[in-house]
Formats: C-alpha cells, sequence, structure tokens
C-alpha cells in the first residue's frame, strides 16, 4: 500500500485535492451553506488593493484633470466674476418667481415620490472568473449594509448584495444566471419573473401567452420577491414572442445602460406605485418660452405648441373666447360654439353669440 | 555588456532567485486575480484573459512537479471561487487539474519553446472553459451557453498573450 502510494503519488494527491473540493462543494450545494471563513479571507485580502488602486485611479485622474483646469485659471476667473455679478440679480428675481409659483408643485411631487434610505457605494471591482456577474463595492456591513440589499441607480435596478463583508460587499447583477426577482409591466400590470442570462439581455419568466406584453413596455418591480420596493424602472421590452406554453420576453436593463460606477444601496426600501405614463430614462428639463417681443403676432411654435393637437386646441380656446364659450360648462344637448369662424375675425368684430339654453321637454 | 558585467549580473539573478522566486509565485497569482478583478471595470472584454489561469500555467510548467501544480491551482483556482458568486471548488477543481496536467507536460516537452507555449496556453483556455462548463451543469445545474467559437477565440487570444506573459515571467 505504501509503496503504490509512493509510487503514485502525484495521482493520488490529485484525487485527494479533488475530493476534498468535491465535498466543499456538495456541503455548499446540499446545505445551501457558504464556506464564509474562505471568502472573508479573500476578498479582505484581495479588496483593499483593489481600493487602493481605484484611489489611486481616482487621485491620478483628478491630479491631471486640476493641473489642466489650472491653464488660463485668471482670465477664465476674470470672466466668470462678472458672470457671477450678472446671475446674482437673476437668483434674486428667479427665486421669488421660484417661491411663489412652484413651490406648490415641488411639494406636489415629493409628496407623490416615496424615498427609500440609500447608501452610496462606488464599484471597485469585479467577480474573478470569466463567466461571472458580479461587482464589489466599497460600502461593507461596517456602513450597514446586509446580505439581500437591493443596489440601484437613478436609471433602474442594478442587482443585490450576495455578501457583506467589513469594508466591502459582492454584489450580484441583473444579467447573471443565477438572479431573478418579481417584475410588473407597466400597461397591462403583467406579474413575471425577472432572470438574468449571463450576458447583456434579462429575460421575464412565467408569463403566459394570454397575456398582452408589447415591445417597447416598460417593466418595473413588483416588490413581491421582498428585496426590491415596488415601483423601481427595469428595463424595456426588446423581444416579446409567444413560445410552448409561455411567452419568450427580453428586456434590456436600464439600470446597466449608462455602466455602472456608482450605486445605491437601498437600507430602507420604500414600495411606491408603478407609473402610468411613459417612463422616461432621464428627466428632461425644459425652459420655459421666450417672452413675446413688442408688437410681434402671437406664433404658435414660439410658445412650445408643435404638434397639431397643441394647435387645435389653441384654436378652439381662442374660437372660444371670442364667442364667450367656456368650454366644459353647460348640460348636454346645449348649443356648441360655431367652429367654423375664423377666431381672429371674430375677436375683431366682438360677436355676441351665446350659448342658447337647451329647449324644454 | 562586458563579461565582468554579465557575471555580475548572474551573480546577483542567483543571489536573488533563493527569495524572488517564491515570492514571484505569490505575488504573480495576486497580480492576476487583481487585474481580472479590477481592470475590466474600465476594459470590459478584458473579461475574457484569464491571467490566473495562465500564472497556473506558467509556474505548473516551469516546477515540472504535479504535486505542486495540483496544489497550486488548487488555491487558486480557490481565491478566484471566493471572489465570484459560485459556491467555492468550481475554479478550484479546474484549475488543479489545469495544474496536474501542466506539470506533467512539462516532463515530456520543451516548454521554452514559444510555439509549444502558445500550443500549450490555447489548449488550456479550451480545456478550462470546457471543464467548468462541464461542471457548471453537472454539479450546480445552471444553463451556461458554451459558444464552440466564442470560446476558441478567446483560446487564440489568451495563447496570444500567454506568450509574452511567460517570457516577463521568465526574465523577472
Amino acid at each position: 500500500m505504501e509503496f503504490l502510494l509512493h509510487r503514485y503519488r502525484n495521482l493520488t494527491v490529485l484525487l485527494l485535492v479533488i475530493i476534498a473540493q468535491l465535498l466543499l462543494l456538495a456541503y455548499q450545494v446540499r446545505g445551501n451553506q457558504e464556506a464564509r471563513l474562505i471568502r472573508i479571507w479573500a476578498v479582505t485580502g484581495v479588496m483593499p488593493l483593489a481600493h487602493a488602486l481605484e484611489s489611486l485611479r481616482a487621485g491620478t485622474v483628478g491630479f491631471i484633470g486640476n493641473y489642466v483646469a489650472l491653464v488660463n485659471v485668471r482670465q477664465e476667473n476674470a470672466i466668470l466674476k462678472k458672470e457671477v455679478g450678472r446671475l446674482k440679480l437673476e437668483n434674486h428675481y428667479l427665486k421669488s418667481e421660484l417661491g411663489t409659483a412652484e413651490r406648490g408643485k415641488a411639494l406636489g411631487v415629493f409628496q407623490q415620490t416615496s424615498q427609500s434610505r440609500t447608501i452610496a457605494a462606488r464599484i471597485i471591482g469585479t467577480g474573478s472568473g470569466s463567466n461571472s456577474k458580479v461587482v464589489f463595492v466599497d460600502r461593507g456591513s461596517a456602513s450597514g449594509v446586509q446580505r439581500g440589499m437591493a443596489v440601484i441607480t437613478q436609471d433602474g435596478i442594478v442587482g443585490k448584495v450576495l455578501a457583506a463583508y467589513p469594508t466591502a460587499s459582492q454584489v450580484v447583477l441583473i444579467t447573471d444566471a443565477t438572479f431573478a426577482c418579481g417584475v410588473v409591466s407597466q400597461k397591462n400590470r403583467v406579474l413575471g419573473t425577472l432572470k438574468g442570462q449571463g450576458h447583456s439581455i434579462t429575460s421575464v419568466d412565467h408569463v403566459q401567452n394570454e397575456e398582452k406584453v408589447e415591445v417597447g413596455e416598460w417593466f418595473f418591480t413588483s416588490g413581491d420577491d421582498r428585496v426590491f420596493p415596488k415601483g423601481l424602472p427595469v428595463g424595456q421590452v426588446k423581444i416579446a414572442r409567444q413560445g410552448k406554453l409561455l411567452q419568450e420576453i427580453y428586456l434590456a436593463p436600464s439600470g446597466l445602460e449608462q455602466g455602472l460606477e456608482e450605486v445605491l444601496i437601498v437600507l430602507e426600501g420604500m414600495h411606491q406605485p408603478v407609473p402610468d405614463g411613459p417612463q422616461q430614462p432621464q428627466a428632461l428639463h425644459l425652459l420655459p418660452a421666450p417672452p413675446q417681443e413688442p408688437g410681434q403676432e402671437p406664433d404658435a411654435n414660439r410658445r412650445g405648441l408643435t404638434t397639431d393637437a397643441d394647435r387645435l386646441i389653441e384654436r378652439y380656446r381662442r374660437i372660444g373666447a371670442a364667442q364667450k364659450h367656456t368650454f366644459g360648462e353647460g348640460a348636454p344637448g346645449t348649443r356648441p360654439p360655431d367652429f367654423n369662424v375664423n377666431p381672429d375675425a371674430a375677436a375683431h368684430a366682438a360677436p355676441t353669440r351665446t350659448p342658447v339654453p337647451p329647449p324644454k321637454p | 555588456m562586458t563579461l565582468l558585467g554579465e557575471r555580475a549580473w548572474k551573480g546577483y539573478r542567483h543571489e536573488r532567485s533563493g527569495w524572488w522566486r517564491p515570492a514571484l509565485m505569490v505575488l504573480a497569482p495576486v497580480a492576476a486575480i487583481l487585474f481580472q478583478v479590477y481592470i475590466p471595470l474600465f476594459f470590459r472584454h478584458l473579461t475574457y484573459l484569464e491571467l490566473p489561469l495562465l500564472v497556473t500555467v506558467y509556474f505548473s510548467l516551469k516546477r515540472r512537479n504535479p504535486t505542486h501544480g495540483v496544489l497550486y491551482g488548487a488555491v487558486i483556482g480557490l481565491v478566484q471561487d471566493s471572489l465570484s458568486s459560485n459556491p467555492l471548488g468550481m475554479h478550484g477543481i479546474v484549475k488543479t487539474l489545469v495544474g496536474y496536467f501542466a506539470a506533467s507536460v512539462s516532463v515530456r516537452f520543451d516548454v521554452e519553446n514559444p510555439l509549444i507555449r502558445f500550443l500549450l496556453g490555447f489548449f488550456f483556455f479550451f480545456f478550462h472553459q470546457f471543464f467548468y462548463w462541464v461542471l457548471a451543469r453537472a454539479l450546480l445545474g445552471q444553463e451556461l451557453e458554451f459558444v464552440v467559437g466564442q470560446t476558441l477565440l478567446f483560446g487564440l487570444l489568451n495563447a496570444a498573450v500567454c506568450v509574452p506573459l511567460f517570457l516577463l515571467l521568465d526574465k523577472i
């Protein structure tokens, strides 16, 4: 026996090491437990190096950026001082305007949008292995991060915390083959299960063929998984087709479209309703239309009326004003205003037509 | 370089190799894993550069000792597993086999030849990816895709990287 072991020493070591790892695998898979100690050693050993590299990179980029910014700084400073003076005056005016007109609106928006308690984190590394769809963030259990917490960006969900270590956390991305969460479609409230595919597209499973899902439709988190708060955007449907039993639906995840650098970890989630309107990838701020020049004819396009529907509404409003008719008033059967008159001519002629009361039965 | 300078350089290398080679055996895989963890943040396509595998192959070929290759591959694979979402042992088993076969091959071939190194780099990458896929399906029940064409292409890329990398590790 000893002779055999000595003669086949290499093969024996190979078998022993493989059997040991198979037992370790079986322990983890069957008991659904993990050898956490080994992971802590590895993460604690490698992640500080990745963190140092990232700090070095950010510092170097910042230093070079600052150096480049110093060129022509004196000239820019003089221009900016003038600009600041002008902006201060404008700011006083805008503050008073905002305080009166926008306060109520802003408050309403704030009340409608519930806020989850989150913590910002920076991506400091990816998972090892070419098939891996996990990343490491620089916030760990010391910052209150726990396993199972949702990770999001302003554009959508990103993943969930797979393991929280003291100084870093491992986040499994929604594109990972093991990822799943509950989702609901925006239009018809079709419930499904989002699953990662191991590449950039995710699928929505468990949707019956009879249920209606359209290409371009948005999916949001349903909150059923108890990980993601309800109402967070997930992605837009790219492919939706009938399958043998269930539909085949593929989404482009919106949270990963802009790349990952900084994310939010949801410490305390707040469910919010799934929005009814079309989902905008990013809020677009539009300035109000510029004031009308004195003596200039009112132009529909200058007031921001760009579609035929807008122009039609404006025409009806002017027709109503010319005929002293208030839309939305009057019982059914009352005589409507004459929509065939030219509103400009009618306004100059000062018509006195009034709605005729309905005939009494 | 003069004869005196060459002797001094050889003497320095000989003196340094006493502690440097073991240190390099630790530092190289750490650097390889760090590369694999950090660099793909900025260059996504470099995910498919399996530097820990190449380092395992290199040191297994160099030491020509299968037992050493087994243990070396197992440790690097387990560290890789610790930084992935999979259970510990997946990369460990695959790299254990890679380490064993690489060390066994080195006994029979001239592994200093760049062409042989290129072929070995290609073969072991393909073996690594295929065996990982088999294990993921058989042991974890994961339905991973195995795209042969893509794997062959990445195998060629890894083989192309392994030749200068091995040369660099020879020199330092």
